[in-house]
């Protein structure tokens, strides 16, 4: 005879009936810095987690960001499939290690890199530009190092040369790889690299000058023909072979299909690596990158780690090791999905929107448009006035409407220009272009009221106060301004590290 | 009127995949297509070729998680065009990482106060983990010389040469010499008392494992420290230590509490615990926490202000997706402390009841210890006729996947199998690997071994001067040598 011990009533009713929130789990607060000691039941957690994660911003309604937030769905669907495929483990997935190949030789023939028909390119997939910067810029300083002690110089001063306007990871490389910055600074009006001051800073000492395909702040194609045929001169005079290296992270999914005559690519003889974000243009959701070099005299063997597998020989040059297969995945269902049209098709429409947006934000009369019409599509705008409200009272302003627009201030030496900054993405289509300009002119409506309103109250208070010969406190526009001055300046120190 | 036009091509997207031309097509596969193709296409044509990929699930090489609960599966999902670096956008995403850095720094003894931060990072895994760790030894060491006004472009690091690779590519990378205490037959992992021998005055730090990647044995990090103490207080160098808990971060402390590896010891400034291996996370997400402040120069350190507040970030990478991140925190609080100490027990379980299946066959000798990651390790005890990687590929046609790796120097002549076992390899799965082995060892008995001997010496064969065709055994034996010889060369480092 089977005994069945009754349970008592409560602990029945918790564990088979309850639902989420009526269940104790709702009341008990979580460990935020311990593990806690208990389990919990996996829908509780679920709930949890969910719950707290509806206060993050709407992926989708991020401006600031050029990386994808939308793919379609069967894409989500092999993305899932692989989501417990570590990338590395080369030997048991070979299909998917196959898959990289592929894409790093599509990628570098989209590039014009010089490989002839049975040849394979040399590249990598990364997690992301940085990691792409990182081995494109060891692998110019190790080049560097071996040539000047063949020549019996002294190697331990490397340095590169950038703008001013570069992505806060070609910093991390200095810093963490002991390479000096160089940095050309910017002015006002001219917010990328300028090729002539570049060379000019070029030494005996540099180990690659690093163009930018897609300013991060205007969206600006810089002129690698230019730098090029400059840094040939230079090179010719002195004899010091530098290199180039274009960070396309941005520009390199655009220009190949809207500016195909643009030479930036490998058809200029001394861009020796190129570095893509999948993630951005490539439109794969974030965690993929790719860096493709000219051939294989560019990466120094002795960086490479071989890894036998299947026979034959793998050579990785990464500073990853295990990570997920999906986004890898994803860009190959990119590459073949679209192909050259469905690319094309993707980038004209962004610009189409991003001519849109610009033109709408122009008619308000209120801005001064900072982007080109060539380059990344998205919007750079500032202020024509900014006495009564910054850009930045206008990004805060329009959280409340849920879009997140960033507001920047440009880096060294024009400080004094702010910006607000739209990227156009693939998913952001006219409809949401045009509900942006129309929400843009409803927080300037209001900035104009609030600001005016300030005025009448206090020039009030003054001409009262004057009367009556008393002496006034503080009227409230000067406290108001004076506030209002120390906020801006707290919040015009937060914003280095553009992203 | 509405003119309807004839459609003479079919709509392609009434053809189901396999009836439509793109299943006749050959895709390029390097260089981009011209034109696109149908969404559905390109996922079956893509999901179709990777049916020929291994099965995660059955990839025993792997620490690595491969399943999850589905719940977690959906916050995955959710989070995956959630951009990790963009902190201003997603506040909560970057709570949680803090969350969890806390809760793991607490897990490891980290001497904080009751209101005081860990200092700690997410990271893509222990590789760019460790990176980051050995880059704060070197501008330590760095700082430390030039204050004392020494050399300081030598640096070096000492490790077992059981080490993983990424150690290896972090001094390759970075400019610091590799210092790898050999190891011996029957002992395969860092000898501390050789290794406090080779520490000088350039050395940054000494990189001590938790869990040897080839045999899962915990190094004695205790003893390691006793040592390295009393050297110290001899020379002053103050040479500190470096745990590589990449495996057994998250099996000690709940499987060993008493054993002293953490921070517990106070040579220990900086531990790294791979998330997506015990931490039961899928691939993507590693941890790397220091002491404290002091341990992690400021100059290494990047400011992002957001919301106001200071976001310090140190990592190599920047944009990576959040789904991990989240993740790792359903993990931390679904499980809590008394459900990965379950689920570290269960595979302990297993990993025993493997191990005496495999003894029980009488043909093998169990290379790794019972204490330490869960997983077995084992070589034949008689290798004249085949050998382990032999068995490795006709595991294969069962389904497993089992590597077979030569023990790095001094133990180059020892080859092992090794199969990990991990949070979903449940009994019944063990049971039947060993069933498989079995079968596998039956039918390897039945063939001839490669080192067999001709029939006739070579010298009387030539000088017989008959053009006789070569024998069945002959041609097996020349096919066997082949392949012998593609398939060991195979197996050089990079053991994973």
């Amino acid at each position: 005879m089977v005994v069945s011990v009754a349970a008592t009533g409560s602990e029945t009713a918790e564990t088979l009936h309850a639902t989420f929130f009526s269940s104790r789990y709702v009341r008990d607060p979580l460990p935020r810095f311990r593990m806690p000691e208990q389990s919990i039941p996996r829908e509780a957690a679920y709930q949890i987690i969910n719950d707290e994660l509806m206060l993050d911003g709407n992926p989708r309604l991020n401006l600031a960001s050029f990386v994808t937030t939308w793919m379609e769905p069967e894409c989500d669907k092999l993305i899932v499939d692989s989501i417990n495929k570590n990338y590395v483990d080369m030997d048991e997935y070979p299909v998917t290690t196959e898959l990289q190949n592929r894409c790093v030789n599509m990628i570098a023939h989209l590039f014009n890199a010089p490989i002839k028909e049975d040849e394979t390119a040399i590249g990598v997939g990364t997690v992301g530009s940085s990691e792409a910067i990182m081995l494109a810029g060891l692998a110019f300083k190790r080049k560097w190092q071996n040539k000047r002690k063949q020549q019996g110089k002294p190697c331990d001063k490397p340095n590169i040369v950038t703008g001013a306007n570069v992505q806060v990871c070609w910093e991390k490389f200095a810093r963490y790889f002991e390479v000096e910055l160089k940095e050309v600074k910017l002015s006002e009006g001219y917010y990328v690299m300028d090729p002539v001051k570049a060379v000019e800073l070029v030494d005996e000492n540099t180990i690659c000058v690093a163009a930018i395909l897609g300013s991060t702040l205007t969206g600006e194609f810089e002129d690698v023909k230019l730098l090029n045929d400059l840094l040939v001169e230079k090179n010719r005079e002195t004899g010091w072979d530098v290199p180039i290296h274009v960070d396309a992270a941005s520009g390199g999914f655009i220009a190949p299909f809207l500016y195909p005559e643009l030479e930036w690519d490998f058809r200029l003889p001394l861009v020796k690596s190129i570095n893509v974000s999948g993630h951005k243009y490539g439109l794969v959701y974030p965690g993929v990158g790719w860096v493709i070099w000219r051939s294989k005299e560019d990466l120094p063997e002795e960086l490479i780690f071989h890894i036998n597998y299947l026979g034959t020989d793998q050579p990785t040059f990464t500073l990853n090791f295990s990570k997920g297969s999906s986004q890898i995945i994803a860009q190959y269902y990119q590459l073949i999905r679209l192909g050259f049209e469905g690319y094309k098709s993707i980038m004209e429409n962004c610009m189409e929107n991003t001519a849109i947006l610009r033109q709408g934000i122009e008619a308000t009369g209120r801005f001064e448009i900072l982007s080109k019409e060539a380059g990344v599509p998205l919007v750079a705008f500032s202020l024509k006035d900014s006495g009564r409200y910054s850009v930045f009272d206008i990004s805060e302003n329009l959280r409340r409407f849920g879009w997140i627009v960033p507001a920047y201030t440009m880096p060294a030496n024009a400080e004094h220009v702010a910006v607000l900054r739209v990227v156009i993405r693939e998913d952001f289509s006219r409809t949401l272009a045009e509900r942006l300009i129309s929400d843009i002119v409803k927080i300037l409506h209001e900035l104009d009221t609030r600001a005016a309103q300030v005025l009448k109250i206090s020039s009030a208070v003054a001409k009262q106060s004057a009367e009556d010969g008393i002496v006034t406190k503080k009227s409230v526009l000067e406290t108001e301004g004076e506030i209002f001055a120390y906020w801006r300046s707290q919040v015009k120190k937060k914003q280095t590290g553009v992203c | 009127m509405v003119l309807s036009k004839a459609v003479s091509e079919t709509d392609m997207s009434v053809h189901s995949t396999f009836a439509s031309r793109y299943v006749r097509s050959s895709l390029p596969r390097y260089r981009m297509p011209e034109n696109s193709i149908p969404k559905e296409a390109a996922y079956q044509i893509i999901n179709d070729e990777l049916m020929l990929d291994g099965n995660p699930r059955l990839n025993l090489a792997s620490f690595v998680t491969t399943w999850m609960e589905p719940e977690c599966d959906k916050l995955i999902m959710a989070a995956i065009n959630k951009n990790y670096v963009d902190m201003d956008e997603y506040p909560v995403t970057t709570e949680l990482q803090n969350r969890c850095v806390n809760m793991i720094a607490h897990l490891f003894h980290a001497p904080l106060g009751e209101s005081e931060t860990a200092v700690g990072v997410g990271t893509v895994g222990s590789s760019e983990a460790i990176m980051l760790a050995g880059l704060a030894f070197k501008r330590r060491w760095q700082n430390k010389r030039r204050a004392e006004g020494k050399p300081f472009d030598k640096p070096n690091i000492i490790t077992g040469a059981n080490v993983q690779v990424c150690w290896e590519k972090f001094a390759k990378y970075f400019e610091v010499e590799l210092k790898e205490v050999k190891l011996r037959d029957g002992y395969y992992v860092m000898d501390p008392e050789k290794a406090v021998d080779m520490v000088d005055e350039n050395t940054i730090c000494v990189a001590a494992i938790l869990g040897s990647t080839l045999n899962g044995e915990f190094e004695d990090v205790k003893l390691l420290n006793d040592l390295l103490e009393k050297k110290n207080s001899e020379t002053g160098w103050e040479t500190p230590i470096h745990v590589d808990a990449a495996s057994g971060g998250f099996i000690a402390p709940f499987l060993y509490p008493e054993l002293e590896w953490d921070f517990r010891l106070p040579w220990v400034k900086s531990i790294n615990v791979s998330g997506h291996k015990y931490g039961l996370v899928y691939a993507g997400i590693g941890w790397c926490i220091w002491r404290n402040k002091e341990d992690l120069p400021e100059e290494l350190i990047f400011h992002i202000n957001y919301l106001g507040a200071d976001q310090p970030t140190f990592t190599l990478n920047f944009s990576k997706g959040s789904s991990q991140v989240i993740a790792q925190y359903y993990q931390l609080i679904r499980h809590g402390f008394e459900g990965y100490r379950n689920i570290m027990e269960n595979c302990h379980e297993n990993a025993m009841v493997l191990k005496e299946g495999l003894e029980k066959t009488g043909r093998f000798s169990i290379v790794s210890k019972d204490e330490g990651v869960p997983l077995v390790a084992f070589s034949l005890k008689d290798r004249s006729r085949h050998d382990e990687f032999e068995i490795s590929d006709m595991l294969r046609r069962f389904g497993w996947i089992v590597p077979a790796y030569t023990m790095p120097p001094d133990a180059q002549h020892v080859t092992v199998l090794r199969v990990v076992i991990r949070e979903e390899f449940s009994r019944t799965l063990a049971e039947r690997l060993v069933l498989d082995i079995e079968k596998v060892m039956y039918q390897l008995d039945a063939l001839p071994s490669k080192l067999m001997p001709p029939t006739l010496p070579a010298p009387l064969l030539a000088a017989t001067k008959i053009a006789v065709k070569r024998t069945e055994l002959e041609t097996q034996r020349s096919v066997t040598e082949a392949w012998k010889k593609f398939v060991l060369a195979k197996r050089t480092n990079g053991v994973c």
